[in-house]
């Protein structure tokens, strides 16, 4: 499977959202979690997006103050998994309209739906926002 | 579970809704994944979902396939079939698709199914010509018209390339290829130059020449301040490294290596320390790359590294002088500077191999007690605080190294001074032997003083000594011993032979049992090398010329010829089995001269109990400081089977305790059985009282 974990952290190393797609427990999580945000926030910007840690391969991209980082495989597409953190920006972006951290705090279970619509098992399953977005479009209306 | 699930799934696989159809595949991979049997019910309904207009599902469906390929070679085969061309009409189709603004991501129509389909055509050609050939024209064209100003378009690209690279040959489309990842390389973005030099990885089993090519720009990416970009192009130069070229790009890595930062070094010198090993075209640059390398680096070497070196440096016994000669540089020139603490690392750990020369010791062991003496750099003292404990296990010697600096010095000096003249390395002994005859003799003192063995002045060796003596020089003891009994000039040739580095490979030469004595390790070869080196003034019995001869009886073990030993009187004790194991037995029959009670000799009987002949029978033994040994040589160096034959040795042991201390005696028993080494051990005991 290509995509190993999802994370968004912010510029303080603060975990904002984390989706994993294989199983690790609490603690072997934190940990990792740890490792990789200190890698990565210590690069610099003309530094290139891809970190190998322990047998993943962590591509990252900074919007603002947040960071988003994907733990993917060896197979797996360096730059195409670089294009889907955008996409999932964009998605957000569609949705929240601008995206800031505070967004994903208090919207928690929508960027979740989000990310679910689009990875499923490690997979990307979905690359049309506006079907990632139908679902929860019909959710808030009920609501 | 997976079982039962399994027709459920099938099923939900044509459902009306896309998102069911979408979660069924990804259902369905996980279930070939646990049970590869049930890869066959899949086939067809994955194949129709190939045919899918949607894209989410299209792209699990190509998912399911690749995964479908990887478990069963029977759907990889339908798939290659059926599908293929289907799947080139799709890539088609999405290619040349017009602008669609829901999957649109700048300018280039999903970007995320162009790469599964990629991935999938790449499983489907890789080892098949047939459907390699079906593609080709799609993938040049995917090569040729995807623009690269963008992010999405290089990761099309990129999976492009791959593709290229894993299906069957097709060499227009590996030229296409291989120029893609030359841009790729040349561009100003790092993430682009990173998956270049990944790409360059897997092309690299493909087209070595084409990859070589590129080596200028890979040599600089080991230099980029990226450590990711780094470590790949790293990697990528290990791969490149052959006979050819190993030397340069072994220079430039050295290079490198002096200005890289700390973090990287470790990675850095383990590359380089394997490239140095694997393809080394001769010793004498391995030895000298090696030293480079842990010069500059010698804290992140591998211990395993070390081993390797030492073991080739001590084979090399023709390069000794030139490797001593470079090592003392070495630590003379990191004296001042900040690499100390790595100078003293290679002193360290080479005294614990007991396999270098003993000039390299010696001066090593000064060099260490001079900087331990000059230096306050905590890292410097705890090692040097680590080496004293190295010297105090064997004996304490510590303060008698202090003492004798000076002297000392002198006697490296000229060790080294012997090392870096060429004459000394290349050709004959004799012009070593002039060199240093001068100084050997005033070496000879501290020398004595290093090994702690006469401090009491008692120039017959004892037998602790010895073995302490071994422990410390290991096997270079016993070519100079062997030396000894050629050459006639007592003990400062011994010395000599001892401090002048040059000399082995002459040695090698002259003397052919060399390699025998050199295996055997034998006892009583140092013996008599030992009483040549501790005795100079007062040459006993052995160094006189009939005697001359005797080290080289020991040594060759063969000849019956003991020298006549002053007559027992009597056998006042009684005899022992001071040894016993299933295979052999040892015997001791005891007697004094008259007039010395001190003195003890021993009649050594060994029998064999085995119905098998034991050949190059070897004994050794050890005793406590306070005991001197000497061992005659034995009668014999095979011990036929069952007892039908014996071996005698005879033993003299000194007891200068005598009346306070018994006996005791450890022993080393080595021999051959159908040629097959055997040592066996044993510590004595059950010495009758009063000896």
């Amino acid at each position: 499977m290509g995509i190993r974990f999802i994370l968004m952290v912010n510029k303080q190393g603060q975990t904002r959202l984390a989706q994993y797609f294989e199983y690790l427990t609490i603690d072997q999580r934190r940990a990792l979690e740890g490792e990789i945000v200190r890698k990565c926030l210590a690069r610099n910007e003309q530094q290139c997006s891809f970190v190998e840690h322990r047998n993943y391969k962590i591509v990252y991209r900074r919007y603002a103050s947040l960071f988003f980082l994907v733990g993917v495989d060896n197979e797996e597409n360096e730059l195409a998994i670089l294009e889907f953190i955008h996409l999932l920006v964009e998605t957000m972006d569609r949705h929240f309209g601008n995206v800031c951290e505070l967004d994903i705090m208090f919207h928690l279970e929508k960027a979740h739906f989000m990310l679910e619509e689009m990875v499923m098992n490690g997979c990307i399953v979905e690359t049309s926002k506006s079907n990632i977005l139908a679902p929860i479009q019909l959710m808030d209306k009920a609501s | 579970m997976a079982r039962d699930l399994a027709p459920d799934v099938e099923r939900l696989l044509q459902f009306r809704d896309p998102n069911i159809r979408k979660k069924a595949a990804l259902c369905s991979i996980r279930i070939v994944k646990k049970v590869p049997d049930l890869a066959e019910n899949f086939i067809n309904p994955a194949a129709s979902l190939l045919k899918e207009k949607h894209h989410g599902v299209l792209l699990t469906g190509i998912q399911l396939c690749t995964d479908l390929c990887r478990v069963s070679a029977e759907a990889l085969e339908y798939f290659r079939k059926k599908c293929t061309e289907g799947l080139v009409k799709v890539l088609k189709d999405v290619v040349n698709s017009p602008y669609a603004p829901e999957y649109d991501i700048s300018g280039i129509a999903d970007p995320f199914l162009h790469i599964r389909l990629l991935r999938l055509l790449r499983v489907l050609g890789q080892g098949d010509a047939d459907a390699s050939d079906c593609m080709n024209d799609i993938l040049a064209q995917v090569a040729t018209k995807t623009e690269s100003n963008k992010n999405a378009g290089n990761a099309i690209l990129y999976e492009c390339v791959e593709t290229i690279m894993s299906i069957e040959d097709n060499s227009g489309l590996r030229v296409l290829a291989i120029n893609i990842l030359g841009r790729f390389l040349s561009n100003r973005d790092n993430n682009i130059r990173y998956v270049a030099l990944n790409m360059l990885m897997k092309a690299i089993t493909v087209d070595t020449q084409a990859v070589q090519r590129h080596r200028p720009t890979i040599l600089e990416c080991v230099k980029d301040s990226d450590a990711s970009i780094r470590k790949r192009a790293l990697e990528l130069v290990y791969l490149l490294v052959n006979e050819s070229n190993v030397k340069p790009l072994t220079k430039e890595l050295i290079e490198y290596l002096e200005v890289s930062d700390q973090e990287f070094k470790g990675d850095l010198t383990a590359k380089i320390c394997s490239i140095v090993e694997k393809l080394s075209p001769e010793k004498i640059w391995y030895i000298d790359q090696m030293l480079k390398v842990l010069s500059e680096a010698g804290n992140y070497v591998k211990d395993e590294v070390w081993h390797a070196l030492i073991v080739v440096i001590t084979n090399a016994s023709n390069l000794h002088g030139y490797t001593v000669r470079s090592l003392y540089r070495a630590v003379q020139t990191s004296g001042e500077q900040v690499t100390e603490s790595d100078a003293v690392d290679v002193i360290e750990v080479a005294i614990k191999h007991h396999t270098t020369d003993l000039t390299t010791r010696a001066m090593r062991i000064k060099d260490i007690i001079v900087q331990d003496k000059g230096n306050l750099v905590l890292e410097l003292q705890q090692r040097s605080i680590e080496f004293n404990s190295v010297i105090e296990k064997h004996q304490n010697i510590r303060s008698a190294l202090v003492e004798k600096m000076p002297v000392l010095d002198e006697a490296t000096y000229s060790g080294r001074r012997a090392g870096s003249l060429p004459a000394a390395v290349s050709t004959s002994q004799g012009a070593a032997l002039n060199l240093s005859n001068g100084v050997a003799k005033a070496a000879a003192a501290p020398l004595v003083d290093l090994l702690d063995l006469s401090s009491d002045d008692t120039p017959a060796p004892s037998s602790s000594g010895n073995d302490f003596l071994q422990d410390l020089l290991g096997v270079d003891l016993s070519p100079a011993s062997s030396q000894a009994g050629q050459a006639q000039k007592s003990g400062t040739d011994v010395l000599l032979d001892l401090l002048s580095i040059g000399s082995p490979s002459a040695q090698d030469s002259s003397f052919t049992p060399n390699a025998l004595s050199k295996s055997s390790q034998d006892d009583k070869t140092s013996i008599g090398a030992l009483e040549r080196l501790f005795s100079p003034s007062a040459p006993s019995i052995q160094a006189s010329s009939p005697a001359g001869g005797s080290p080289m009886v020991d040594l060759l073990d063969g000849f019956a010829s003991g020298p006549p030993l002053p007559e027992t009187n009597g056998p006042a004790y009684p005899s022992v089995v001071a040894f016993e194991s299933s295979s052999l037995r040892v015997m001791f029959n005891f007697s004094k001269q008259p007039g010395n009670p001190q003195t003890t000799l021993i009649e050594a009987t060994f029998m064999n109990k085995s119905s098998v002949i034991y050949t190059d029978f070897i004994f050794q033994a050890a005793v406590p400081k306070f005991l001197q040994l000497h061992l005659d040589p034995a009668s014999s160096n095979s011990l036929p089977e069952s007892g039908n034959g014996s071996i005698t040795q005879k033993l003299r042991v000194t007891n200068s305790q005598h009346g306070k201390k018994a006996l005791v005696m450890r022993i080393r028993i080595n021999y051959k059985v159908n040629s097959k080494d055997t040592l066996e051990e044993g510590q004595i005991g059950n010495f009758p009282r009063d000896l």
